[in-house]
C-alpha cells in the first residue's frame, strides 16, 4: 500500500465526517442563511465521492448499501409529492405554506414545507452527482 | 370532497404499489390483489347513477396551475358515468380473467402496473372537464397501451405493433392538442364546461373549423378510423385480456367519447355531419369488409371492432343533426341516432368481451387462433362455444341479444338521414342507409365464418398442439357474465335506457327532450325489421356460396395497403434522418462547440441587435477596486495559459484557477451562497475531470489548417462579446419587471429570510422542480452510456 493512500484514507475518515456535518448545517439553515437544498447536497455529495476515491468502491459500496440512481429517482418524487400534495388543501401546485409551532425543546419554532421541497432537491442532486462519478470511474 | 379525484388517482397509487409488494405476498397472485382497484372503482361509480339518472352532475375542482388556467377538474354527467363503469366493470373482469390466462413465466407486475396505468389514465380522460389535463391522461393511454401491446417484447411483431399504434395514436393526440390550443385562444379557456357556454359567438372565428378538424384527428386515430385503422389489427400482439379491454372495449372509445364530448362545441354544421358521417361509414364498410378475408380470430376481431368503431362513429354523425334543429319534434328525431350510438358503445363492449374471452380460451387451449386449423370444436370446448354463439349472433344483430335493438335504432338512424332536409342531403343520402346495410351484410358473414369454422365442421385433431378442454372455471365466469348482460340487455333494455343512456344523451345535446325512446324489440313490420330479414337472407347465401365469390380479395394488390405506405414512409423518414445526422454529427467535438457557439452569436446576439435591446450605459456603474482589476488580469492569465498548456492537468488546473477566482468575485460582491456553490461545483468538476483522464488517449496537439484556428478564434471571440454585451445590458438597460419585490417581501410571503431560497423554493418552484428533473435524466443518461452497452441485453430477442 503506497504511503500516500495511508495519509488519505486516515484524512478523509476525519474529514468526511466534518464535510458530512457542514452539508446537513446547510441543508437546513439554508431557509435563513446561505445554504439550501442544492448546496447541501452538493457537499453532502461530496464527501461520498471523497470516500470513495480514497477507498474502492467495493469496500464502500458494502459499507453502505445505497443505490444512488433510486435516491435520485426518490428526490424528484419527494419534490413532486410535496408540490401535488398542497392540490388537496385547495392550493396550488408547488404552492408552500409555513407556520410558527412551540416545540420542546427547540422552543418556538419555524416550520415550512418548502423544507420537504428542498430535501428532494438534495436528495436528487446527492443521488445524480454520485451516480454519474461512480458510472465513470467503474467503467472498464 | 374529493371522491372522484381520488377515485382517477387510486389506480396510479396501486400501480407505484405493485413493484414493492409483489414480493412479499408469497405465492398468491397479485391479480387478485389487482383485482381489488376496478371492483371498488366500479362500486364508486355505480353508487352515483341514482343521482346522475335524474340530471345531476358532479363537479370537484383542484387547483393546479390556476395562473395559466390549468386546475384538476372533475365533471361527472351521465356520458362520462357510462364510460367509467365500462372502464372500472370491463377493467374488474379482464382482470379476473387474466389470472387464468397470463402464464407463470410471464412478468405480472408489469402486466398489473400497464394495466393499473392505463385504467387511470382512461378513467382521468373521461371526467376531465380541463383540455389539458385531458390531453395529458389522453397520452398516456396511448403509452400504456404501447407498453401492453409490446407485453412480449422478445417478438418482433409485438415491437411492431406498439410502435405502429403509439406513432399514429400520438400523431392524432398532437393535432388534437393543437386543436385544444386554437379552442383556447378563441375562447380564452381550458374548460369544456366554459367553451360550450361561450362558443356561439365563436363559430364565425377563422379558427373554428381547423380546431374543429385537428380535434377530430385525434378521436379518428384512437378510435381507429379509416384510414388510420391499420394500427388496431397489429396490437392484436398483446396479451388477450388487453385486446378485450383497451383494443375493443375502453381506449379505442376514446375517440367516440371525445366526438360525443365535443358535439355541443362543434356540431349543428355540415363539416361536422359529413366529416364524421363518411368516415364513420367508410371504416363501418372496410372493417366489415376485410374481416371476412381474415384467417387468424383475433384479426377478424380487430377488423370487425373497427367495423363496429365506425357505426358507432357514424351514429355521431348522424345524430349532429339534432344539434342543428334545436329542441323539438325534428331534433328528437336525429337525437335518436346519439341514444342509438351510446346504446351501442355499451354493447358492443359487451359482446366483443365476451368473444375476445371465447377466442383467447380457444388461443390458451389448442393453442392456435388460425381458422384453418381449427374445426369441430363444440364438442370439446361446449361453454367456450356457448359464448361464442352468443356473442357473434349480437355482433350480426340477430334477435333475444342485445345487438338486436341497437343494429335495429342504427338502421332507423339511417333511414331518417336518408330524408334529412338539411347539410345538402338530396337524393344522394339514400346512399346512408345502403351502405349500412351492405356493411351488416358483411358483418353477418364474418360472424357466421367465426362460430360455424371454428366450431362446427370436421376436428383437425392432429394439426393442433395439443388436446382442447375446457380452462378452469375461474376463466370462464367473465366471458359469462357479459353472455349473461348480452341476454339480459335485451330484455331488459330500458333500465340502461332509464339510467344511463338518457342522462348520456343529455351530456352530448343538452336541451333535447324526448330523443330517448322507450326501447323496445318489436316495431311491427317496418323497414328496418325487413333490412335484418335482408341480412339473414343475403349473409347466409353469401356464407354459403363464400368460396365462389371469395376471388374478388384478390382485386387489391398486394401493395396498394395503407400499411405498406405506413412501412415505406417510415423507412424514408429514417433514411433521410440517418443522411442528415451522419453530415452533421461527425464525432469531432470541436465541430460541435462550434455549432452550438455560433448558434448562440446567432440567436442571443441576433435578438439583442433586432429588437433594438443593446444599451450599454457604464456611466452608473460603482467603481472598479484594485481587488476585482487584480482578480481579472488573474482570469486573464490563466485563461490565455489553456491555450498553450502542454499536459491535460496542467489545463485542468488552470480551469480550476478560473472556477475559483469566480467563487472570489462573489465573495466581492456580497453573495456567499453562490461563491460556496461555485466552490463546491469546482471541487466536484475537477475530480470528474481527473477520473475522465483515465479513459482519455494520449494528449497530442491538433494540427489544423490556420483558416480553422482563425474560424475558430472568430467564433470564440464572437462568443465572448456576445456574452459581455448581454451582460452589460442586462445591467443598464429596464427591460423587464425588477425581481426586488421579491427580496422585500420574502420574509412575509415565504417565511425565509434567505431570498435566494425562497426564489428556488417557493417563488420559482416550479423552475426549479424541472431543473432537478433534467438533472436526473441527465444523470440516467450519462449512467445508460456508461454502463448499458449494446449487446449486454438478453440474447433471446428477435431483431428486426
Amino acid at each position: 500500500m503506497n504511503i500516500n493512500d495511508v495519509i488519505l484514507k486516515t484524512v478523509s475518515k476525519a474529514v468526511v465526517l466534518i464535510i458530512l456535518t457542514f452539508g446537513i448545517y446547510l441543508f437546513f439553515s439554508g431557509h435563513n442563511e446561505p445554504g439550501g437544498g442544492f448546496i447541501g447536497g452538493l457537499v453532502i455529495a461530496s464527501a461520498f465521492v471523497l470516500m470513495f476515491l480514497s477507498y474502492d468502491s467495493e469496500t464502500v459500496s458494502g459499507a453502505l448499501p445505497i443505490d444512488f440512481k433510486k435516491l435520485s429517482a426518490l428526490g424528484v418524487l419527494l419534490a413532486m409529492i410535496s408540490g401535488i400534495a398542497p392540490m388537496f388543501f385547495g392550493g396550488a401546485f408547488l404552492s408552500q405554506s409555513f407556520g410558527y409551532f412551540d416545540l420542546p425543546i427547540f422552543g418556538k419554532t419555524e416550520l415550512a414545507t418548502v423544507t420537504v421541497f428542498e430535501g428532494g432537491i438534495a436528495l436528487t442532486v446527492v443521488g445524480v452527482v454520485v451516480n454519474i462519478i461512480l458510472s465513470i470511474s467503474e467503467d472498464e | 370532497m374529493y371522491l372522484l379525484i381520488i377515485a382517477i388517482l387510486i389506480p396510479f397509487i396501486a400501480t407505484a404499489l405493485i413493484p414493492l409488494i409483489h414480493n412479499r405476498i408469497g405465492s398468491l397472485h397479485i391479480g387478485w390483489l389487482v383485482l381489488l382497484v376496478p371492483t371498488a372503482l366500479f362500486i364508486i361509480f355505480a353508487l352515483q347513477i341514482p343521482a346522475i339518472s335524474v340530471g345531476e352532475v358532479l363537479n370537484q375542482t383542484a387547483n393546479w396551475i390556476p395562473s395559466l388556467g390549468i386546475n384538476f377538474t372533475v365533471y361527472l354527467d351521465g356520458l362520462s358515468l357510462i364510460l367509467a363503469l365500462l372502464i372500472t366493470g370491463m377493467g374488474s373482469l379482464v382482470v379476473l380473467y387474466s389470472i387464468y390466462y397470463l402464464s407463470p413465466s410471464d412478468s405480472f407486475p408489469h402486466f398489473y402496473a400497464y394495466l393499473l396505468l392505463f385504467m387511470g389514465a382512461m378513467l382521468g380522460v373521461v371526467l376531465s372537464d380541463n383540455l389539458l389535463v385531458l390531453y395529458v391522461f389522453w397520452e398516456l393511454t396511448s403509452i400504456s397501451s404501447f407498453l401492453l401491446i409490446a407485453f412480449w417484447y422478445h417478438r418482433k411483431n409485438s415491437r411492431y405493433g406498439a410502435q405502429k399504434s403509439l406513432l399514429i395514436t400520438v400523431f392524432g393526440g398532437l393535432g388534437m392538442l393543437a386543436g385544444f390550443m386554437m379552442l383556447h385562444s378563441m375562447t380564452g379557456t381550458f374548460s369544456i364546461r366554459e367553451i360550450i357556454a361561450v362558443i356561439g359567438q365563436y363559430t364565425d372565428h377563422a379558427l373554428f373549423y381547423p380546431a374543429m378538424f385537428l380535434v377530430l384527428l385525434g378521436a379518428f386515430t384512437k378510435s381507429a378510423q379509416f384510414p388510420f385503422h391499420i394500427w388496431l389489427p397489429d396490437a392484436m400482439e398483446a396479451p388477450t385480456p388487453v385486446s378485450a379491454y383497451l383494443h375493443s372495449a375502453t381506449m379505442v372509445k376514446a375517440g367516440l367519447y371525445l366526438v360525443a364530448r365535443f358535439t355541443p362545441i362543434f356540431a349543428g354544421n355540415a363539416s361536422w355531419f359529413w366529416t364524421i358521417t363518411i368516415v364513420g361509414l367508410i371504416t363501418l364498410f372496410w372493417g366489415a369488409f376485410c374481416a371476412v378475408r381474415q384467417t387468424d380470430l383475433k384479426a377478424l376481431l380487430a377488423y370487425s371492432t373497427i367495423s363496429q368503431l365506425g357505426l358507432i362513429m357514424s351514429l355521431l354523425g348522424l345524430g349532429s343533426a339534432a344539434m342543428y334543429f334545436g329542441d323539438g319534434e325534428q331534433g328528437a328525431l336525429y337525437g335518436l341516432a346519439i341514444f342509438a350510438a351510446l346504446f351501442h358503445l355499451v354493447n358492443h363492449s359487451t359482446f366483443k368481451g365476451a368473444l375476445f374471452m371465447a377466442v383467447g380460451i380457444i388461443d390458451h387451449q389448442v393453442g392456435t387462433r388460425d381458422i384453418r386449423r381449427l374445426g369441430g370444436l363444440m364438442a370439446f370446448l361446449p361453454i367456450t362455444f356457448t359464448f361464442a354463439v352468443i356473442g357473434s349472433f349480437s355482433m350480426a344483430g340477430l334477435p333475444f341479444f342485445n345487438g338486436f335493438l341497437s343494429k335495429e335504432m342504427f338502421f332507423t338512424a339511417t333511414v331518417n338521414a336518408a330524408g334529412l332536409p338539411a347539410f345538402g342531403v338530396s337524393a344522394w343520402g339514400v346512399l346512408i342507409p345502403v351502405i349500412a346495410w351492405i356493411a351488416s351484410v358483411f358483418t353477418f358473414v364474418y360472424c357466421m365464418i367465426l362460430v360455424f369454422r371454428t366450431f362446427f365442421g370436421s376436428s383437425q385433431l392432429k394439426k393442433l398442439d395439443k388436446q382442447p378442454v375446457e380452462p378452469s372455471i375461474g376463466m370462464l365466469i367473465s366471458p359469462a357474465i357479459l353472455c349473461i348482460l348480452i341476454i339480459g340487455l335485451f330484455f331488459a333494455p330500458n333500465l340502461l335506457g332509464d339510467y344511463l343512456l338518457r342522462p348520456a344523451l343529455n351530456g352530448v345535446i343538452p336541451g333535447i327532450s324526448g330523443a330517448a325512446p322507450q326501447i323496445s324489440a318489436w316495431h311491427g313490420f317496418n323497414t328496418e325489421l325487413f333490412m335484418t330479414l335482408g341480412i339473414v337472407i343475403v349473409g347466409t347465401l353469401l356464407f354459403l356460396t363464400f368460396r365462389s365469390w371469395f376471388k374478388i380479395y384478390r382485386l387489391q394488390p398486394a401493395d396498394w395497403t395503407f400499411t405498406v405506405l405506413y412501412n415505406s414512409f417510415l423507412k424514408d423518414l429514417k433514411r433521410v434522418a440517418n443522411w442528415i445526422t451522419t453530415h452533421y454529427m461527425t464525432g469531432h467535438l470541436p465541430a460541435y462547440f462550434a455549432y452550438i457557439f455560433i448558434f448562440f452569436i446567432a440567436t442571443a446576439g441576433g435578438a439583442l441587435l433586432i429588437t433594438g435591446a443593446l444599451s450599454v450605459d457604464l456611466m452608473a456603474d460603482s467603481p472598479i477596486s484594485i481587488y476585482e482589476g487584480m482578480l481579472v488580469a488573474v482570469m486573464a492569465v490563466a485563461a490565455v495559459s489553456i491555450l498553450f498548456a502542454k499536459s491535460r492537468l496542467t489545463a485542468i488546473l488552470l480551469n480550476g484557477v478560473l472556477g475559483f477566482s469566480i467563487a472570489i468575485f462573489f465573495v466581492l460582491f456580497r453573495a456567499p451562497d453562490l461563491a460556496l456553490t461555485q466552490l463546491v461545483i469546482e471541487t466536484v468538476t475537477t475530480t470528474l475531470f481527473l477520473l475522465c483522464f483515465n479513459f482519455l488517449p494520449e494528449w497530442k496537439k491538433e494540427d489544423s489548417p490556420k483558416r480553422t484556428k482563425i474560424r475558430n478564434a472568430l467564433i470564440a471571440i464572437g462568443g465572448g462579446v456576445t456574452v459581455t454585451l448581454i451582460g452589460l445590458t442586462v445591467n443598464s438597460g429596464e427591460l423587464f419587471e425588477s425581481i426586488s419585490g421579491y427580496f422585500e417581501d420574502s420574509y412575509e410571503l415565504a417565511g425565509g429570510e434567505n431570498i435566494v431560497n425562497a426564489i428556488l423554493g417557493d417563488f420559482r418552484a416550479f423552475d426549479t422542480m424541472l431543473e432537478s428533473l433534467v438533472l436526473f435524466i441527465a444523470g440516467l443518461g450519462v449512467y445508460t452510456l456508461i454502463r448499458l452497452k449494446v449487446g449486454k441485453g438478453s440474447g433471446k430477442d428477435e431483431h428486426q
